[in-house]
């Protein structure tokens, strides 16, 4: 029986581990490789790294980043963040990424998912979407969620599936930041009309929220990013919280 | 000296990184002579089936294999691992190395599980290897495939349950094969990287 993941996310601009609120009031917090490794080591399922550098710079700094996070964490690494082609896949999968997340270029060119999942394989192309509740459904945003692109995320979910998408990692725009809990409205829209994972992200604030997230929903995944930045929790004292209710982790 | 064999499709930097951060010397070839001076050899893989044959064979290192594992111990690695059965049956109908009887088929798991089998499994110990030292029932390892191996049990080290019994780690003689990824597989799966190197 598969387990459920445990995703700690790490906010890189040039190099640097940065964390915001609501995606803004940025401010630094550390080293990539660093980070990674000691959760690593406190048994995350897999590595997320968001890359939020807007220079060329600071894109080969992130890839220098994956290529020595590589050499030290033994556990999926996903990378994602400004990736707009398939040579930006092809890159970040050679530095030793294993999958690659693609957001705001997916929206605007959908035929990348479909190239990436063709030439790489389904498998290593994570759709993000970012979802903002209007009306009486969910819309798609990107740049951080300064644009509403008017499409239905629900909708995009199963198109980017249909692409070739191996993965969701769908974020909440309502719940991100607020410690309230995971989004489970807009997740089981979601999960209820795709086949592939989905990843839950934005919301999470107590060890209650994860095994809720699971109990409510058939997420396969919960990342969370400021929550084990700032030690709130961390990701075994998490997995310890999901294996006493009864949901299957990887021991660690 | 473990030789991980490049011919031209697969994992090998992340395998080279598991291997370096474990201090096990090895380097990454295609050259006849250095899989000939290896103590061991890897054989990973990533993609379909039928090119990674065609690859091996046009980087003439079939021949090489089959000849160095009666004398040394090989581990295929997912892709790598089903190229030791027989034949595969991944687009149409194509041979492996048979180094272990088996086949390769698409998995057919029960109760409308997915296919692909990607992600974290516990392994289930079946028959003793050498390989799982210091790995207990239930840790889990990494898995991306679509494709599993059809052997006999007495070559399956360990399985895991994904709406079937899936052949995890084999083992037949001097040649072993990890359907999963240990090189992505946390603590366990360098613990296995290193027994192998032990071995």
């Amino acid at each position: 029986m598969l387990a459920k993941r445990i995703i700690p996310c790490l906010d890189v601009r040039d190099g640097k581990v940065v964390k915001g609120i609501n995606f803004v009031g940025i401010k630094e917090v550390g080293d990539p490789v660093e980070c990674a490794a000691e959760y690593n080591d406190q048994g995350a399922d897999e590595i997320c790294f968001l890359d939020i550098t807007a220079t060329h710079e600071g894109r080969k700094t992130m890839v220098d980043v994956v290529r020595r996070t590589a050499q030290r964490v033994f556990v999926p690494l996903t990378v994602g963040g400004g990736i707009s082609s398939v040579d930006d896949f092809r890159e970040l999968l050679r530095s030793g990424a294993d999958k690659v997340s693609v957001n705001s270029a997916a929206v605007r060119n959908p035929s990348l998912i479909k190239e990436a999942a063709e030439i790489f394989g389904s498998q290593c192309v994570v759709v993000a979407i970012d979802a903002k509740k209007k009306g009486d459904s969910w819309t798609v945003v990107v740049n951080g969620g300064r644009i509403d692109m008017n499409i239905d995320a629900v909708e995009w979910a199963q198109k980017a599936e249909e692409l070739g998408a191996g993965e969701i990692l769908l974020t909440s725009m309502d719940t991100d930041g607020m410690k309230q809990g995971f989004d489970i409205e807009l997740l089981n829209a979601v999960c209820n009309k795709v086949k592939i994972p989905v990843i839950a992200s934005g919301g999470c604030g107590t060890l209650q929220h994860f095994s809720d997230v699971f109990k409510e929903t058939k997420a396969s995944a919960a990342l969370a990013a400021s929550l084990f930045h700032y030690k709130e929790l961390t990701v075994s004292e998490v997995k310890q919280h999901l294996k006493d209710n009864d949901i299957p982790v990887r021991n660690f | 000296m473990i030789a991980i064999i490049d011919y031209g499709a697969g994992n090998l930097f992340s395998v080279q990184n598991a291997l370096n951060f474990l201090g096990i010397e090895n380097i990454i070839t295609k050259d006849k002579a250095d899989i000939e001076k290896a103590d061991k050899l890897i054989l990973p893989g990533v993609g379909a089936f039928p090119d990674a044959m065609r690859m091996l064979s046009d980087a003439g290192l079939v021949g090489v294999i089959k000849e160095q594992v009666k004398t040394k111990p090989l581990m295929g690695i997912c892709l790598g691992m089903q190229m030791l059965f027989e034949k595969s049956y991944e687009f149409g109908e194509t041979e492996g190395l048979g180094l272990i009887p088996g086949t390769v088929e698409l998995m057919k798991p029960e109760n409308d599980l997915l296919i692909p089998h990607i992600g974290w499994n516990a392994l289930e110990k079946n028959e003793e290897c050498p390989l799982l030292q210091n790995v207990e029932e239930g840790d889990y390892v990494y898995f991306v495939h679509s494709f599993a191996a059809v052997t006999d049990s007495k070559n399956v080290a360990a399985y895991c349950d994904y709406g079937m019994k899936v052949p995890g780690l084999v083992a037949k003689g001097n040649v072993y094969g990890c359907q999963f990824h240990p090189e992505k597989s946390g603590k366990t799966g360098l613990d296995i990287l290193k027994n192998f190197a032990m071995l």
